[in-house]
């Protein structure tokens, strides 16, 4: 025991005690921004499987009409909106989502629309052509903003500068478990055209028609589902990395108590043996 | 008369579920009334006044963007933005009507701005007529 001073282990527990202090605080205000980005999560799932079953049951009719969203203009250039965090502290959260995108995007010439400062700040080391910038905070980005983004996409695929665009986000499948997905937005896949079921349904003025309209606010409300996932993904990430930084930290606090009571009887046990041997 | 269901869906949420007797939206081709019985139907949304009759009580709300489909008497109305008119914000309507009326005004205004400026005094003019109309 000799060596370690009683006080150099003092001041590492009251070190260890303050870490443990703001990964606690942290962990807290994750757990509560969780509870609000979950019931958003919730929030705008309706609206998105309304739209998504209208858009496959116009694709799946069967009727044959050739909307440009369908087709493959053949240019071999991608676009990936890629949506990650804007802080660190998240676990793999950020680092996960980014290098399934870089791997997805290896064999492609690829060009990327960050969203927020993690998947900014990467995208620039990595030589990548970037869109905009403009979306440097993923808790700023509005609705509205999704219906931008939307419409710029689908606006840049109809000119053909793309000839594919992937969304990259993280699902939040429960509090504890969170998958980075890639997602394929355009062009939509046509499956294959089912018995015509939805014959008897009135598409006014068409469905041509129909589908060019739907086709930007389905891609908006898919952004938005998946920014909503993705920050409820974040902050989960989060509140787990935090909880079992606390944990560490208790651990630690607790093994460092024991090392400085041991030091301390070792130096009452020397000081008695001297006194003793003293007289 | 005969209740339908209806749902009206929003990226906020879901803003009405229950049973109504007539729904009229405006429609990119104009405006649609619908009753119980209706046959399938789907169409893109305009910007507009919608009017949903429930228990015999007429409701307004602005209803903005997004599509309204009737499949098997089943009615989803799913607008980007769908408010009650007594949920509409008057001051923030005042303000991006004043907005929207200084970018037209502005000379020096690119095409974009100017677009933009006249979807927003749009959304603002039917904000303010439902919201009047209450």
């Amino acid at each position: 025991m000799a060596g370690v001073s009683t006080k150099d282990i003092k001041n590492r527990i009251r070190s260890m005690e303050s870490t443990r202090q703001i990964t606690k605080a942290m962990e807290m205000v994750a757990a509560s921004k969780l509870r609000h980005a979950q019931a958003q999560v919730s929030a705008s799932r309706p609206y998105f499987e309304i739209l998504y079953s209208t858009i496959s049951q116009i694709v799946e009719s069967g009727n044959d009409f050739s909307s440009p969203y369908l087709q493959r203009k053949g240019t071999g250039k991608a676009l990936y909106v890629v949506i990650a965090g804007d802080r660190g502290l998240a676990g793999g959260y950020n680092s996960n989502i980014l290098k399934l995108t870089q791997s997805h995007a290896a064999e492609k010439e690829a060009a990327v629309l960050p969203i927020g400062k993690k998947a900014v700040d990467y995208f620039r080391t990595k030589n990548l052509p970037v869109v905009t910038e403009q979306y440097l905070e993923a808790a700023d980005v509005s609705i509205g903003d999704c219906f931008s983004i939307a419409k710029l996409i689908s606006s840049a695929f109809l000119k053909g500068e793309y000839e594919e665009i992937f969304v990259a986000y993280t699902g939040f499948v429960s509090v504890l478990s969170q998958s980075p997905t890639v997602l394929q937005l355009l062009p939509l896949e046509r499956k294959a055209p089912a018995k015509s079921a939805a014959a008897d349904i009135i598409y006014e003025p068409d469905q041509e028609a129909v589908f060019e309209a739907i086709i930007p606010e389905y891609l908006g409300g898919l952004l938005y589902g998946a920014l909503c996932e993705s920050r409820a993904s974040e902050q989960a990430a989060r509140r787990t990395a935090m909880d079992s930084a606390t944990q560490n930290a208790e651990d630690m606090i607790a093994d460092l108590s024991l090392k400085f009571n041991q030091a301390r009887q070792a130096a009452i046990t020397q000081e008695i043996t001297e006194i003793v041997a003293g007289s | 008369m005969t209740p339908f269901s209806l749902k009206i869906v929003t990226p906020d949420g879901i803003k009405y579920d229950g049973q109504a007797e007539e729904l009229i939206v405006r429609t990119t081709t104009g405006d649609v009334g619908i009753l119980a019985g209706h046959l399938g139907m789907v169409a893109p949304l305009g910007m507009g006044r919608a009017t949903v009759i429930i228990d015999g009580q007429k409701r307004y709300a602005a209803c903005i963007g997004g599509m309204v489909a009737v499949v098997n008497g089943r009615v989803d109305l799913v607008p980007t933005s769908f408010e009650w008119a007594q949920d509409i914000d008057i001051d923030r309507t005042e303000r991006s009507y004043q907005r929207a009326q200084q970018t037209l005004n502005d000379k020096n205004a690119s095409d974009t701005d100017i677009r933009l400026a006249k979807a927003r005094l749009h959304r603002a003019l039917v904000r303010r007529n439902v919201a009047s109309s209450k």
